[in-house]
């Protein structure tokens, strides 16, 4: 019997996602025993056309990461999901939008204004920009459109499950490939991680107060951190209570604060909304004037509690005018 | 007419890129294209996030070397609140770095410029993947690259709180000590690591330098450019990755200049096509004259090469005995091959694992004061390191809260983007002639860029595999006229 093809591939991204597949080490070499990789850009080179080339279907099962900015990776995620029995987004940026996410705040011309003009480093220049089309003396060259708003996996295509974090821990891969070679997956849009918050795993938890009384937000280069002590209870905006386990408290071992990449818990909308009121809860504050007192010492909300979740919040994006006509366009 | 071959997508590189060769009516290389179809604008977005936020923020530029901009990210929030580190905290981040270059520079040896360079250029197809290299140098080596590779990340890890994306650098130092028994774990490693670059050395010995046409081949015309080179050097002008002044020498190797990172934008400056995402860095002493060679022109290199031309020799006794080796060997300084970036990695590579017993050994890695908490208004801060692939510059600015108002990155590869499109446009030329384009010329363009940035796809190298490409070529209506298949 011939082995199960499997293909990954990247769009928006920083390679951490490739990197965390290699972070199986000795153990990446049972997996590729048992499967054939039929696809996977960084590593070989089989190419957009052998995957073109494919019947629908003919990939058991693929894993994607990146979030979804460019007319290029809209068709790659096109043609994965039609070539794929399952899709997996694979990755925080494919999940909820991730950090490249935060570009929402802004919109395209924002971006290119600022690199290709603004910052000193260009700004003696004659203002050129990356044009979609260019004709150079010698013929011309393309480049995919930029969009003005990053969307997850399933804002472009339909997504199977969902392996979060950024990146997925190395146990969280090893999981979701031996469900997969079990031929164990759970149903259909599952999160293929521990559905409990992390304050559940977390070797502090022991330290954090049955009810929190945050009195004033701390930011971590501001206090000498005690490396035991619940970070909520040192006044950290810590996010564990709203954030999904399965990284095994990685950064928190380090003395450092949970920004919450492994996205919510289940049956949880909107990441953002719910970490804010988990925070939000243990204020030491009742009347509007102490809470908004107590808020403003979070300098920076959207980043702090969409780090990873932009594009997948209620919001998804900076608001933007309305323009008639335009209503479904990909901008 | 005119022709045009396209190689989309370009392979083994981290990210996406595509090379876009035109021939003229006589079928010989009018211009060769290397295009990056990417662009994420962390620039922007960093605007309104808390400074303290950007070491982890930045990192995800790169997941490959978030530690090179965590590390960047969290010396520019050094100078931003006007704090040193104690020497402890100081000392684990230099420490935790070069881990993380070894580890980084050993990958790619052995994966990715292994199959190029230790297999050999016109090897079979089918051996010029990781396979041809263990075919070389034993299965064995490959489980001990695998498991040096393990055993490393585990220690930035250790320190980090994660490997990919670490999580403790803070502004005045890091987020948590070591104990005695990490430090005892990073001596072991270190000297793991020693044993591992005087290994690799010894293979590119055997397997390349006592092969004459190997030779021959580093130092041909095809792949020389004679380019600016600037590297990071400590007090006495040797190599140094973690801290230290740029230097700059001219193509016929003279000190050019010598700055520290808060200067860098009276010297660095980056030019716009329009056929690009990327933007080509150049230096403003000497100014943008397109992608020429020579002293008249602003292009410069960065990466194992560059910064080896840009010292004068390295900090530790055992690189710096195959320093002198490299340029006794390949006829004095500075050396302008391209493809000598291969032994240069191996240079850095011992440097790297030296380093790292020294900083291991000092008892002051297990001192539990690694925080001086910061105390000035921040305003402005710049930091610089050498990553793996080149000189990187972080630069923030924000309001009295620490909030970012303004960010400037100039990457890594960034550096080398104008002489990488120079180094395909000339291998081009000098392997199409006629028309004439078979399997060969592919691998060929290709170690053009490779031997620059090896740390792309160094994610997946771990992985055999064959490396199939495509070339078409298309006349001026876009009709393929002729398609070549390396499958």
């Amino acid at each position: 019997m011939s082995k199960p093809k499997v293909g990954f591939y990247w769009c928006a991204s920083c390679g951490g996602c490739e990197e965390a597949v290699v972070d199986l080490a000795e153990e990446i070499l049972g997996v590729v025993e048992a499967v054939e990789i039929a696809f996977w850009p960084v590593a070989m080179d089989f190419k957009r056309a052998d995957v073109e080339a494919m019947r629908d279907g003919e990939l058991a099962v693929t894993f994607l990461n990146g979030a979804i900015r460019t007319s290029e990776q809209e068709e790659m995620a096109e043609l994965m999901r039609r070539k794929s029995q399952v899709l997996i987004a694979f990755g925080s940026c494919s999940h909820l939008g991730g950090v490249p996410g935060l570009a929402n705040l802004f919109d395209k011309e924002a971006i290119f204004e600022n690199d290709y003009r603004t910052v000193p480093s260009v700004a003696d220049g004659d203002g050129t920009r990356p044009l979609e089309e260019t004709k150079v003396r010698e013929g011309t060259l393309h480049l995919p459109a930029f969009r003005d708003t990053v969307r997850t996996l399933d804002q472009t295509v339909e997504v199977d499950y969902y392996l979060p974090g950024c990146p997925p821990p190395v146990r969280l891969v090893r999981e979701a490939l031996a469900a997969i070679l079990a031929g164990k997956l759970p149903p259909k849009g599952a999160v293929l991680a521990p559905d409990v918050a992390l304050c559940d795993e977390c070797p502090r938890k022991p330290s954090k107060p049955d009810k929190l009384l945050i009195k004033e937000f701390k930011r971590p280069h501001q206090i000498t951190l005690d490396p035991e002590e619940c970070l909520l209870a040192q006044g950290l905006l810590c996010l564990g209570p709203a954030t999904r386990s399965g990284c095994d408290a990685a950064c928190i071992s380090a003395n450092m604060p949970c920004t919450g990449c492994l996205g919510p818990t289940g049956r949880v909308r909107d990441y953002g909304a719910k970490a804010l009121s988990a925070i939000a809860s243990g204020l030491d504050a009742n009347v509007e004037e102490e809470i908004a007192a107590l808020m403003d010492g979070v300098v920076d909300p959207v980043g702090t509690f969409y780090r990873y979740s932009l594009p997948a919040s209620l919001m998804r994006r900076k608001v933007r005018p309305a323009v008639e006509g335009k209503e479904g366009e990909r901008t | 007419m005119s022709r045009e071959i396209v190689i989309d997508p370009i392979t083994r590189l981290e990210g996406h890129g595509k090379i876009n060769i035109f021939l003229d009516d006589s079928g010989n290389v009018e211009r060769a294209y290397f295009q990056v179809p990417e662009l994420r604008g962390f620039e922007k977005f960093s605007e309104g996030r808390p400074a303290e936020d950007m070491p982890q923020i930045t990192s995800r530029i790169c997941g490959v070397c978030p530690t090179a901009h965590h590390m960047a990210s969290t010396k520019a929030l050094d100078e931003l609140y006007a704090v040193e580190p104690p020497p402890a905290a100081r000392k684990i981040r230099e420490l935790v770095y070069n881990t993380f270059f070894v580890e980084d520079h050993a990958l790619h040896f052995f994966f990715l410029g292994g199959p190029d360079f230790v297999v050999g250029p016109t090897a079979p197809k089918g051996e010029r993947n990781i396979l041809g290299v263990l075919g070389k140098v034993g299965l064995e080596v490959g489980k001990e690259v695998i498991g040096l590779r393990r055993e490393l990340r585990e220690l930035i890890a250790l320190a980090g709180g994660k490997v990919i994306h670490p999580v403790f650098g803070l502004p005045g130092g890091i987020s948590r000590a070591l104990t005695e028994e990490d430090r005892r774990k990073f001596v072991a490693g270190a000297d793991h690591a020693v044993r591992f670059a005087e290994f690799s050395l010894q293979v590119f010995n055997d397997v390349v330098l006592k092969n004459p046409r190997y030779v021959e081949w580093i130092v041909s015309d095809t792949y020389t450019h004679r380019t600016y080179y600037m590297g990071m050097v400590d007090r006495n002008n040797k190599v140094n990755f973690y801290d230290g002044d740029i230097r700059v020498v001219t193509p016929d190797g003279k000190q050019f200049l010598k700055f520290p990172a808060r200067d860098y934008l009276k010297h660095v400056a980056e030019h716009t096509e329009p056929w690009s995402y990327v933007k080509f860095c150049y230096l403003r002493d000497v100014g943008w004259k397109g992608f020429t060679e020579g002293p008249e022109s602003g292009v410069y290199s960065v990466a194992p090469l560059a910064r080896l031309n840009a010292a004068d020799g390295m900090a530790t006794p055992k690189a710096q005995e195959v320093y002198e080796q490299f340029y006794s060997t390949l006829g004095g300084k500075p050396v302008h091959h391209t493809l000598a970036n291969h032994w240069a990695r191996l240079v850095e590579l011992l440097y790297a694992a030296e380093r790292m017993k020294e900083l291991a050994q000092d008892p002051d890695i297990a001192n539990p004061h690694v925080r001086t908490i910061p105390t000035a208004t921040p305003k402005e801060g710049i930091g610089a390191v050498e990553a793996p692939r080149g000189t990187l510059f972080h630069h923030y600015r924000t309001d009295s809260r620490g909030v970012i108002t303004f960010a400037n990155l100039i990457v890594a590869t960034q550096n080398n983007a104008a002489r990488i499109a120079m180094s395909v446009d000339k291998a081009a030329r000098g392997l199409i002639h006629e028309g004439q384009v078979d399997d060969g010329i592919l691998n060929l363009v290709e170690m053009a860029f490779r031997a620059y940035d090896p740390c792309h796809g160094c994610a997946t190298h771990a992985l055999p595999g064959q490396m199939p490409l495509r070339v078409m070529i298309h006349d001026r209506a876009g009709h393929i006229v002729r398609e070549i298949r390396r499958d």
